[in-house]
């Protein structure tokens, strides 16, 4: 009984917060008004998926977050494995610790704070205002002529967004895979060395054959990211001026609902998401489950 | 096994060079904003600032150290934190302690950890979500902050792991010692948990900082805004809009323009989480691999 008890008030909570939302999708089917509520509002069936499929925003937004995402879950995986390689042929700890401690302080800072941070630095500079110093250091090494307007040009938009977030987050995975290197059994390296493989080959035949489950549960598990393209990375970054590659599927839910206050065709699109979201997390859970032995409970 | 052959030794410098060249990438721009704050607003303009301040002035920090604006939302922030960290480490350690037991000392198990599960897969969005905290009037309350993030499914999942590591025996003999459930959480797991309740409190703490757009779209009123959704609206902002008029005149007049404004109040908002940081760096690690230990 006293289980129950226990669990009653952080039930309560989900119920409240995240059944009532749930709940709340049939506004989705509905031509909804606050004003009339979810009683009086007109039901309407499919029809907000059918606007939605005319609509000229939709379609682009959809492809952008595949893109987004999907360059975001490669470059997560590689460049951390790569630096936590790179890191391990490190042998002085001191610096090794030092780079971890820089590379990881990024990861913890808001998108706000980054935003503040990346607008500046990566500025093309204008009449009243400086130009950034990433473009400087570009210029005075000779690697450009002209300033680059990374954030406002749609051609290095997506790229922009997706090495930006790469670099926030990589100083913290390269901790998880350093983790993940230190369970490699190190008679295995001894017996490659007497067998005369350098260290190249021991990283290729014995370090990412050792990490390999690990990676693969990490992939498997940021399946679920695949319509999430990093909404307070992008909102914070884009313009109307980038619309075009930059807007992925929620900033379009943002402006549908909150701006225009179209809030059914917005909950039309938030309950796609949601619906191919679950299905990518829950297959990607089974796969974990039946490969890694991955439980979440 | 060491071979300190030539391509090792070239190997070993090129290895250097690129981990310092990425570990500059990531503190490069941090010291820019910094050297931004502190620098003389004619410097700025004439692109003279890289990662060290240019004619020196903490005018920005004595401008951002009198606006009333900032210093309100901060407040919010400082509340929320405050209300918002224990309510979501109680509700945590309240579903993480049944959840750990076996099933066949809590047979219903099954039928919360389904109920938890379907609001890991599946939410409402945002819209939904948005309608059901307008309808419980909780818009401009610090309530609308805190309360809809309190219970976090991966904090439980955490936790739960942490206790299921502890001996069952402590809480056997316990039990025959005649305390309760009750006791056996708050004077055995409790004690005992203490790096994954405090990896836990770090990641509310963080959470609750850095949380900007539940601010934005549950504040109908400015002054209700916590420091990050203030400083979004800042960073965002156009240059100018911010600072119109007698304020723009005063403004020339000391040495200041919106760049150097703005990054102030970036680097103090920041301030809170530098000062926790050896805290972060230790826990947050520790928390992950709490958190990959499975039963």
């Amino acid at each position: 009984m006293i289980f129950h008890a226990m669990l009653f008030l952080p039930c309560l909570f989900l119920l409240i917060f995240n059944y009532l939302p749930i709940a709340g999708i049939v506004m989705a089917f509905q031509d909804f008004h606050p004003g009339l509520g979810f009683l009086g509002s007109k039901w309407v069936g499919m029809e907000n998926f059918h606007t939605l499929c005319l609509l000229p925003d939709t379609w682009p937004a959809i492809r952008n977050t595949l893109i987004i995402a999907v360059g975001k879950i490669i470059g997560n995986l590689v460049i951390p494995v790569a630096f936590a390689l790179m890191l391990n042929e490190v042998r002085r700890k001191s610096f090794k610790r030092t780079v971890q401690t820089i590379t990881y302080l990024p990861y913890f800072l808001s998108w706000v704070v980054l935003s503040g941070i990346l607008i500046n630095f990566l500025s093309p500079g204008s009449t009243a205002d400086a130009c950034g110093l990433f473009n400087t250091i570009l210029m005075k090494t000779g690697l450009i002529k002209e300033p680059v307007y990374f954030l406002g040009t749609k051609s290095t938009f997506r790229g922009t967004m997706i090495v930006s977030d790469i670099w926030k987050n990589f100083g913290f995975n390269t901790i998880v895979y350093l983790a993940a290197l230190t369970g490699v059994d190190p008679g295995l390296y001894e017996a490659a060395a007497v067998d005369g493989a350098g260290r190249l080959r021991q990283t290729f035949h014995i370090t990412l054959p050792g990490i390999a489950p690990f990676i693969a549960l990490m992939t498997i598990l940021s399946i679920g990211n695949v319509l999430s393209a990093g909404f307070d990375q992008i909102f914070n970054l884009y313009s109307p001026a980038v619309y075009e590659t930059g807007d992925i599927i929620d900033t379009l839910v943002y402006r549908l609902g909150l701006i225009n206050q179209q809030y059914s065709l917005s909950a039309a699109v938030g309950v796609f998401k949601s619906a191919v979201s679950m299905i990518l997390i829950v297959s990607g859970y089974k796969l974990a489950d039946k490969y890694a032995g991955y439980r979440v409970f | 096994m060491i071979s300190n052959s030539k391509s090792r030794k070239v190997f070993q410098v090129i290895n250097t060079v690129v981990i310092i060249a990425v570990t500059a990438s990531c503190l490069i721009p941090l010291l820019n904003v910094l050297a931004i704050s502190l620098s003389n607003s004619q410097a700025i303009v004439a692109n003279e600032v890289g990662i060290w301040p240019k004619m020196f002035t903490a005018d920005a920090y004595s401008y951002v150290m009198k606006s009333t604006k900032f210093w309100t939302s901060a407040a919010v922030s400082l509340k929320r934190v405050v209300i918002g960290v224990p309510l979501s480490i109680l509700l945590t350690l309240l579903a993480a302690y049944p959840l750990s037991k076996p099933e066949l000392a809590f047979p219903a198990r099954k039928y919360y950890v389904a109920y938890l599960l379907v609001v890991m897969v599946f939410n409402g969005g945002l819209i939904p979500t948005y309608y059901v905290i307008s309808q419980l009037n909780m818009i401009d309350t610090i309530w609308a902050l805190t309360l809809p993030c309190a219970v976090n499914i991966f904090n439980i999942i955490l936790v739960m792991n942490f206790f299921r590591n502890i001996p069952a025996e402590l809480e056997e003999s316990a039990m025959l010692d005649g305390a309760s459930q009750w006791t056996v959480l708050t004077r055995i797991y409790l004690p005992l948990s203490k790096p994954s309740v405090a990896t836990i409190t770090l990641f509310c703490l963080v959470n609750h900082w850095n949380s900007w757009f539940d601010g934005l779209i549950y504040s109908n009123y400015t002054y209700n805004y916590p420091l990050q959704s203030y400083l979004q609206t800042i960073v965002t902002s156009t240059r100018d809009a911010l600072f119109e008029g007698d304020v723009k005149a005063i403004m020339d007049m000391m040495n200041l323009n919106t760049t150097n404004i703005k990054s102030a109040q970036i680097f103090i908002s920041m301030l809170p989480l530098l000062v926790i940081y050896p805290f972060l760096q230790k826990y947050f690690t520790a928390g992950l691999t709490l958190g990959s230990v499975k039963g």
